[in-house]
């Protein structure tokens, strides 16, 4: 009788710096996994945090617009949608996760590990789009519809596109960095996995012409709370990104940009 | 009229930036900016001193206002925020520590 080894080779994700190793045994889900994140995958041989991926078939799963559930229990995060169930021990640094095939589970839950994560740093996820232009970087933030894949579309030539959804904001020290993620919007294009200091926070409204106009610190605070991903309603959590919030607004300039949607809002923006 | 009795719930995330103080709900996200007057009040919000002392001793000399129309318009304020678990209101002295103000 012959012996069949499986191996299970990790594939490290690595975004703002923080890299996540997934471990499974179905060799075309790692390479499917490799693919979608490619600009991300890394070589790191000390991952931040480990997970292994068991999966199941589509009959055993519900549909992925099944409702969100992100819990604490005795130290351990537990997620679950219909398409996923995750443990996840932030002090062991390892987790489970048992899902579907669809890429679309394990992008939910890197973003819900990256969002605990930044929470516990003074930073966070947020709907927005970013980009870097001489060397610093600028967010555009807004709902869906607000223009964040419009304001993506008309970034200039030099101007290197992070993200057009999910911006990665992380404190480094005095200043906030923001960094590239491969989380797609409506682009559907990957962002580059880059950094750059934080310049200005833009909250985005279509209007007839370009201008940049302040904003009060609680509107700053309020919109920007709308804004930020967040997953779970743990008090102690709500607290983080309150006070991260907060923080924020208090170094980041926050302007409201009023833009007309063609190329030349740039000219305002750096 | 039976006194009304006001502390900062612990349930809440606050924090003054500038002349704003921003109050958040841990329970259920709602958030608050309180105005000057409102934020004396919470403040004042310790369980144990009176509602009613609150508004002659701190609202009616700061802001040079009519009493009664201040005490109609706090315990119109303290209402809504023990609404959304903000404030804890009572008819007794309250023996929850209030949770200190972050600045």
């Amino acid at each position: 009788m012959t012996t069949v080894a499986t191996t299970t080779k990790a594939v490290s994700i690595e975004i703002g710096g923080m890299s996540i190793a997934v471990r499974t045994h179905d060799s075309s889900f790692r390479q499917l996994i490799e693919h979608r994140y490619a600009g991300f995958v890394g070589n790191s041989p000390s991952p931040h945090f480990e997970f292994d991926i068991d999966l199941y078939e589509p009959s055993e799963s519900a549909p992925a617009d099944d409702e969100l559930e992100v819990k604490i229990e005795d130290g351990q995060w537990l997620l679950k949608r219909g398409d996923f169930r995750a443990r996840w021990n932030p002090d062991l640094k390892h987790g489970q996760i048992r899902q579907s095939r669809s890429p679309y589970a394990i992008d939910c839950v890197l973003r819900i590990v990256h969002s605990l994560i930044l929470a516990r740093q003074g930073g966070f996820l947020v709907h927005a789009a970013s980009a870097i232009r001489g060397g610093k970087a600028f967010l555009f933030s807004g709902v869906s519809g607000a223009g964040k894949t419009t304001i993506s579309r008309l970034a200039p030539r030099g101007a290197t596109l992070l993200t057009d959804e999910i911006s990665y904001v992380r404190r480094d020290g005095n200043q906030y960095v923001a960094c590239g993620t491969p989380f797609a919007g409506e682009l559907a294009r990957v962002g580059e996995n880059q950094s750059a200091p934080l310049s200005v926070l833009f909250l985005l409204e279509k209007g007839l012409q370009n201008k940049i106009e302040p904003v009060g610190t609680a509107e700053a605070v309020r919109r920007l709370l709308r804004n930020v991903l967040f997953f779970a309603d743990d008090p102690q959590l709500v607290e983080l990104v309150f006070q991260a919030a907060c923080e924020f607004v208090s170094v980041v300039p926050i302007r409201r940009l009023i833009f007309f949607p063609d190329e030349r809002v740039w000219d305002i923006i750096a | 009229m039976a006194e009304k009795y006001i502390a900062r719930s612990s349930a809440i995330a606050a924090r003054q930036l500038g002349d704003e103080m921003m109050v958040m709900s841990t329970a259920d996200s709602t958030f608050f900016t309180l105005n000057e007057v409102a934020s004396t009040i919470w403040q004042a919000a310790d369980g144990c001193t009176p509602l009613s002392e609150i508004v002659a001793g701190k609202i009616c000399q700061q802001f040079d206002v009519d009493w009664a129309r201040a005490q109609d318009d706090a315990e119109r304020f303290v209402d809504e925020l023990s609404r959304h678990g903000i404030l804890l209101l009572s008819d007794q002295p309250l023996t929850e520590s209030p949770v200190p103000v972050s600045r």
